[in-house]
Order: structure tokens, then C-alpha cells, then sequence
């Protein structure tokens, strides 16, 4: 017997759910200031506002279904703030921090949730070649090799990065993205969100695989395990593995372990499939808290900073919903308008 | 190159529209498998490889991927063609072309679209594999935000090819293999295309009107000769555009002949012949003398190579249709 491959999957983490650093910060490569984990932090709490908000307007009526992203809030930021303003983000449609980062406003996220396409019409120039919202389950993995692709053709240095959750890679689609990636050497990264449920169907009965992050290596490209909930290793992954890629190094797939604290949309209930005292056990990795934790102990953090940050994320919150509201329901004529540059025969006699 | 004096097949124009306008665009694309140094597996794409390396892609064997990758490269701009082997393994990537390429402008409101070719071989009659005959064009027709383009001459292949790769929208580009190397026209390497969304008449009549597509055309064609020995007088219009329907050709002829037959290798129910039926039946009820009748495959599994042939409209069947329709006076 000939051993022809070893492999191995790493894990990081930095910061632990009882808010317990491994590391001097400061000394990862990259390197996480203070003045970034407040940067964080804000985002955060912003982005964990906001969904909170989106949920209410669903019960309210005032909004479609809506998929919370509460409990993944650092793995949005730290995307976001890797992300450079050239790259190109493919979301999967829990992302909430990282479109917020790119430019993507509460308003547009709001009216997509409420109902119109014209919440994936982003103005913001950072997300003008980010793709929109994508629920089809993994085929968004392929349009980012397929963006990652044509950057590699015109030799530029951006990267791609494209989120998908742990149900979606049981999918063929991400399987062929990872395969077409490590093929051709793509800048491109996968970032797999391992909320351990894919609506009521848990990790463990997706797949027999010990980690997602493994999958990566049947297709001959690193992968890794990074804690989901430790904004600090996420995001010195992914810079690393977004550099990488810049850098014409390949693409990586990145697991990142967290947990859906929320129902799977506002039209699901997980308490029928969801035991009780796992969800109030999983409360205790809790991302926010977890870095709020941090800071506290650190003096970087205080009650008052706190109630300033509730106080003008709400603000802002509020603007956008009104906005949102104020926005009036597209003509009828707009179903119609954008099927294709100029309308064809059929489509101009429906209009007509 | 052919020298452009020297006559060639339909698949040699889909060749000289590819190689025309790769060389003219830069933002063209060819991807698929086998589509780089073997030029394809009918040699659609030969000579592109060596010519442009960098934009001429042999992909892994995934048809979603195919679908998907192109996707990704048309938002950033460019311009792909993607390659199906053949029309039978689209399959796989009817999730991303109907999901996705269709309707990315629509979900975007015009901020991102998908100039992309899907091309693949159409059709039966030549006693290929299993899963190697197949006349899908109804499925991509009823999908909103694409056009369906089948040619039927190495002429139209090249022009409705490059206008396909100009079209800033999807197009499903179904070539009839069947007659890939069948006929030989000269074919001008002038970059010109042909309109996207119009009907051809390939010979006016005024006693019926045959409609057909693709391969089916030159089967029409030999029952209108066979019925002007009768002295009878077809009008035969190749439909070409499957989506949209060029319905003004149709309507003018039928108005003039007022007798219609629809002759599709596909298989009859839900086939592209019901949405002309349907749009005659409606718009020229005054019009007609006779019934409209459709010549079709029929409602059954695509046969094998051995009993291929029974299947597919023949010019016995067609003119059996057709005599029909003409007695009903």
C-alpha cells in the first residue's frame, strides 16, 4: 500500500464563546486593531437591529418572508470588510452585514424582501457587479466561478467571494463550481455557512462527510474550518484566502461553523423539528455577545457607547423603513420592461 | 479558412460566424467540452483554439456548470458561447438558464443581463446514441426572457449566429444536425446577420402553407414539389425564430392560402405547432378552408437508432396531411 494523499482540515478561532482570546490579535497575519473589532462590533449590532426590524415588519404585514440572518451577523461583517470595493460579492440571501458593507442600503434589502426587484437593482457603485439575492440553492456558486472566469481572462487582480449554506453543498452546483475552480485555478472564494440546519433538516443528515469544509478537497483546492462566530478569525481567513486569490494563488473554500438562531424564514417555525434546549445551549456562542464581551473587558467598550450605537443604528433603521414604505409598488408596465434590452414581438403585444 | 467562393456545410457556418466574430469582438467567449484543441465534437469550433487560447475554454464535463460559468462571465461583460454537446445533455443546465440567465435582467431591473449563446446540435436522423436525437425547442420556448433560434442553411446559420452573439440576451441556438453537412450554399464571410425575430418564406404558393423548422424544412420543401407537379401551389416558410413567433409571416400567408400545416419533429402535445394552431386558429378563423393540421413525432420516448426513422415525419406522412387538408374544400 502506496499512501497517495493526506488529508487534513484545520479549525480557527481566536476568540472563544467566552470572549477569551488565543492570540494577540495584533499579532495575526493580517492583524485585528481595536479600532477594527469596534468597526465590527457596530456592524454588527447594527445589522442584528436591523434584522430584528425585517422580522417585525414580516409580522406586521408589511413585509414578505424573510430569512433571518440572527446569530450570523460576524460572518457577513467579516466578508464585508474583506471584501476590497473591486471585488465582486455572489450572496446566497443571509448577508445582511456584508451587502450593508458593500453599499447595498436597507431600503433596497427591504423592498426585495417586500416583494420587488427593484431591491436587487443596488445603486451603490461598490455593489454594482455584485449579483443579486440568489435563492435557488447553490447555483449562485457557479456564477461566481463564472465571474471569477472572466477576471482571470482580462488579468485582473480582484477576487470573488460567494456564501452558500450547508444544505447547499449537497447540491451538484457547488460541486462543480469547487471542480471548475480548482481546475482552473480561480480567484475565487467559497465561504460555506454552516448554520447546522437547512430548514428543518440538520448537518448531521446532509451529508456523512466528518466537515463541509473537506468537500473542497475532492476537488483539489484547501479547505478550512473557521469559526463563524469569532469575527476575529473569520476575518483573517478570509482576508488571507481573499489575497490569495487577488494574488492569482486559487481559490479556497472556508467553512464557517455557526448556528441559525433564528426559523428558517418567518414562515417556518423550527420549535417543530428544533429541541429547545439546543437553541438556549448555541445562545451561549453568540457572536455579538461574544465580541461585546471582549471589548468590555478591555475598557474599549462602555453601557454608553452601547445606548449611543442602539440609539443611532435605530435612527437609521427607521429612516430606511421609511423610505421603504414610502417606496411606491413599481407600474404594471414594469412587468414587462426588463425581459430583454429591447421588448420582443410577444412581450410589446402584452403590453399593448 | 474556406475561401469565400467555395460553398460549405451548415456546421462550417457556424465555424466561419464564430471565427468572424471572435476576431472582430474581443469579449466573445467559446466554452464548452471538447470545444478547444478537438474544435468540437462535430468540429463547430475548430481553428478558434489555437487562434484565441485565452477565450476558447474546454471545460470540465458539468452542463449546469457550462450554463452557470456563462452566466458569471456575461455579467462581467463578456459575451459566451456555450457549447451542449448535444441537445440531450442540456438538461442538467435547464435550472440555470431558466432560473438565471433568463431572468437576470428582470431581477435586476436592467442592472446586470446575460448576452449569452447556448448552442447545441438538434435533433434526429442520424442514428446516433441514446439521448442524441431530441427536439427540446418547446421547453426553452415557453421560457419567458429568451429567444429559441433554429437554423435551417449554412446562409442562416451564419447570420442568425452572429446575430444571436450580438443580441444582448439570452438565445437557445439549436442547430439541426441532421443537416449539418448535408447541403452546401456559398456562404459571404461579411459579418452581416440576419434579423432575430422574423420567419423566412423559402417558396411562395397560394394553395397552402407548410410551416417547419430545422432539418423538418427540406422534407417540406420536397412535398412542395412533389404537390406543384400536382399543379398545386405551396408556400413554405421556415420558421426559424421558435421564439418569438414571427406571426405576421404566418398570418399573410395563411390569410392568402387559407390552409395550414405544421410539420415538427418534436413530439406533438405542447409542441411549438400548438402555439401556431393556436395563434392561426385565433387570428385567421375567417381565413381558413380547412383544419389545421400538424405532422409531428409522436407522443413517445425518443426511439432508438434502429426504429428512428418510423418516428420522425416522413414526405409520406406529410403529404398524407397535407392531401387531407386539401380536400376539405
Amino acid at each position: 500500500m502506496v499512501k497517495v494523499n493526506n488529508a487534513e482540515i484545520e479549525y480557527y478561532q481566536y476568540l472563544n464563546a467566552d470572549a477569551v482570546a488565543s492570540v494577540d490579535f495584533s499579532t495575526l497575519h493580517p492583524s485585528v486593531s481595536h479600532e477594527q473589532l469596534l468597526d465590527y462590533y457596530r456592524t454588527m449590532v447594527s445589522t442584528r437591529l436591523f434584522d430584528a426590524k425585517a422580522v417585525s415588519l414580516q409580522r406586521t404585514g408589511q413585509m414578505g418572508t424573510y430569512p433571518s440572518c440572527l446569530g450570523q451577523e460576524a460572518i457577513g461583517t467579516a466578508i464585508g470588510y474583506g471584501l476590497h470595493p473591486e471585488d465582486v460579492f455572489v450572496t446566497y440571501y443571509r448577508d445582511i452585514a456584508a451587502q450593508l458593507l458593500r453599499g447595498v442600503t436597507m431600503t433596497e434589502i427591504m423592498l426585495y424582501w417586500g416583494g420587488s426587484e427593484q431591491g436587487n437593482n443596488y445603486q451603490a457603485s461598490m455593489a454594482l457587479q455584485d449579483l443579486p439575492h440568489c435563492v435557488p440553492m447553490a447555483s449562485q456558486c457557479l456564477h461566481a466561478a463564472g465571474v471569477a472566469s472572466a477576471i482571470k481572462i482580462r488579468q485582473q487582480k480582484r477576487a470573488v467571494l460567494v456564501t452558500c449554506g450547508d444544505g447547499a453543498t449537497s447540491e451538484g452546483d457547488f460541486y462543480e463550481a469547487m471542480n471548475v475552480a480548482g481546475t482552473w485555478h480561480l480567484p475565487l472564494v467559497f465561504v460555506v455557512i454552516n448554520n447546522q440546519w437547512a430548514i428543518s433538516v440538520p448537518r448531521s443528515h446532509q451529508t456523512a462527510a466528518k466537515t463541509l469544509a473537506q468537500k473542497a478537497l475532492a476537488a483539489g483546492i484547501p479547505g478550512e474550518q473557521v469559526d463563524g462566530n469569532d469575527v476575529v478569525a473569520l476575518q483573517t481567513r478570509l482576508s488571507l484566502a481573499l489575497e490569495k486569490a487577488r494574488n492569482g494563488e486559487g481559490p479556497t473554500v472556508i467553512e464557517a461553523i455557526t448556528y441559525r438562531m433564528a426559523d428558517h424564514t418567518t414562515a417556518d417555525d423550527a420549535s417543530r423539528y428544533r429541541d429547545k434546549k439546543e437553541l438556549d445551549s448555541m445562545k451561549k456562542t453568540c457572536p455579538v455577545a461574544r465580541l461585546k464581551k471582549y471589548l468590555e473587558s478591555h475598557q474599549l467598550w462602555s453601557e454608553e457607547k452601547e445606548n449611543q450605537l442602539l440609539q443611532s443604528s435605530a435612527e437609521k433603521i427607521n429612516q430606511a423603513v421609511k423610505a421603504y414604505l414610502e417606496t411606491p409598488v413599481e407600474s404594471v408596465e414594469s412587468l414587462f420592461a426588463f425581459h430583454t434590452a429591447v421588448p420582443t414581438l410577444n412581450i410589446s403585444e402584452e403590453l399593448s | 479558412m474556406t475561401s469565400p467562393s467555395a460553398p460549405i456545410t451548415l456546421v462550417e457556418a457556424v465555424n466561419q460566424a464564430l471565427h468572424y466574430e471572435m476576431s472582430q469582438d474581443k469579449d466573445v467567449i467559446v466554452l464548452g467540452e471538447d470545444v478547444g484543441i478537438n474544435g468540437g465534437v462535430f468540429r463547430a469550433t475548430i481553428g478558434l483554439h489555437e487562434k484565441y487560447p485565452d477565450r476558447v475554454l474546454d471545460t470540465p464535463l458539468a452542463e449546469s456548470m457550462i450554463a452557470g460559468l456563462s452566466i458569471g462571465l456575461s455579467v462581467q461583460g463578456l459575451k459566451p458561447v456555450a457549447e451542449f454537446q448535444f441537445e440531450g445533455f442540456i438538461y442538467p443546465a435547464f435550472n440555470q438558464i431558466i432560473s438565471h440567465a433568463s431572468r437576470m435582467r428582470n431581477r435586476t431591473r436592467g442592472r446586470l443581463h446575460c448576452p449569452i449563446v447556448f448552442r447545441a446540435p438538434f435533433g434526429g436522423g442520424i442514428h446516433a446514441p441514446e439521448h442524441h436525437s431530441e427536439s427540446p425547442e418547446a421547453f426553452f420556448a415557453h421560457i419567458p426572457g429568451i429567444r429559441v433560434v433554429i437554423p435551417s442553411s449554412p446562409a442562416k446559420a451564419y447570420g442568425l449566429l452572429l446575430a444571436a452573439i450580438r443580441d444582448p440576451d439570452p438565445v437557445v441556438f439549436f442547430e439541426p444536425k441532421r443537416i449539418y453537412r448535408k447541403i452546401k450554399q456559398i456562404v459571404p464571410d461579411h459579418g452581416k446577420a440576419l434579423p432575430l425575430d422574423k420567419a423566412f418564406v423559402l417558396k411562395a404558393g397560394h394553395d397552402i402553407t407548410l410551416v417547419s423548422w430545422g432539418a423538418m424544412v427540406y422534407e417540406t420543401l420536397e412535398c412542395a414539389k412533389l404537390l406543384a407537379q400536382e399543379n398545386i401551389s405551396a408556400e413554405v416558410i421556415d420558421l426559424a425564430s421558435i421564439k418569438p413567433i414571427d406571426k405576421q409571416t404566418i398570418f399573410d400567408s395563411v390569410r392568402k392560402t387559407g390552409r395550414l400545416v405544421i410539420i415538427h419533429e418534436a413530439p406533438r402535445t405542447c409542441g411549438v405547432g400548438a402555439e401556431i394552431a393556436a395563434l392561426v386558429a385565433q387570428h385567421c378563423f375567417h381565413d381558413l378552408t380547412a383544419p389545421i393540421t400538424r405532422v409531428t413525432g409522436y407522443d413517445i420516448i425518443v426511439p432508438y437508432a434502429q426504429l428512428e426513422k418510423e418516428a420522425m415525419p416522413s414526405v409520406e406522412k406529410m403529404m398524407a396531411a397535407i392531401k387531407q387538408t386539401l380536400e376539405i374544400l
